[in-house]
């Protein structure tokens, strides 16, 4: 199954694009995705320990399932306001 | 004279009529609809104040963060700011309702600047409204902090010698090269 990561700030500027699909086995979780983007984009290994994910606008954890062609969001530290 | 006098007779029977005792009276509720907005655009502080105005506010407090142009003992030359723009919203929505079950708040405006913002200009109003002003200072200051803390926004320094750096609140040092201002 597919996943859709949108990436965003330094996460987007190291990887040089702001969307990623990234293939994953069924039943993937956040953690999954984690460890697999790190192996497609190794440049961004350095920040994804300390990045978030979202799926869909809801803040996920390493044991959210991702559901096929699931919408997901890297989310680095957040620096508004 | 005597027109004008029955007039406030009249007013006055009308109310007491209305309201038994005067010091029962309660406004109906009046909360305004919450403004959550994320905009490219300089942000409107009057029109986000005009939006919380109402009868039932006894306060209305504005917060406003600023692009300072001094950070860590550098100088900043401008920010830009990213969004994930429909969960910043969801999120900013969020907060607003949390801020009306804590406080009894009678309106709300969350407005967040996006792009390219110069020194001195407006990143973020928070504007509250509530009866009574201990509300409105605890919920504005509640309010910027889980701004701060949740809300997926980003801001990039453009610092005075020509490079550039996400801000990411504890991410370290990760090996990125300072990107060049164009």
């Amino acid at each position: 199954m597919n996943a859709r990561v949108r990436l965003f700030a330094v996460a987007r500027q190291i990887a040089g694009r702001d969307r990623i699909e990234i293939d994953l086995s069924e039943g993937a979780t956040v953690a999954d995705l984690r460890r697999a983007l790190a192996e497609r984009v190794p440049e961004l290994a350095g920040i994804l320990g300390q990045v978030t994910f979202a799926v869909g606008t809801t803040y996920a954890d390493d044991t959210t399932p991702l559901s096929p062609n699931a919408d997901v969001a890297c989310i680095p530290p957040v620096s508004g306001g | 004279m005597s027109l004008s006098l029955r007039g406030r007779d009249n007013a006055t029977r009308a109310r007491s009529q209305g309201t038994p005792a005067a010091n029962d009276w309660r406004p109906p509720p009046n909360r305004s609809k919450p403004m959550i907005l994320l905009t490219d655009r300089p942000i409107d502080v009057s029109a986000a104040v005009d939006a919380v105005r109402s009868p039932s506010a006894g306060a209305v407090l504005v917060f406003l963060g600023t692009v300072r142009e001094a950070t860590g003992g550098r100088r900043t030359e401008s920010l830009d700011y990213e969004a994930y723009p429909e969960m910043a919203e969801a999120k900013l929505d969020e907060l607003e309702r949390e801020a009306r079950g804590q406080w009894p708040l009678t309106g709300c405006a969350l407005v967040h600047r996006l792009g390219h913002l110069e020194i001195g200009e407006i990143s973020v109003a928070v504007v509250v409204g509530s009866p009574h002003r201990e509300a409105a200072f605890a919920a504005g200051k509640w309010l910027i902090d889980r701004i701060k803390q949740i809300v997926p926004i980003w801001k990039k320094e453009n610092w005075a010698d020509g490079t550039s750096a996400w801000v990411h609140p504890g991410l370290g040092p990760s090996g990125i090269p300072p990107e060049e201002s164009p």
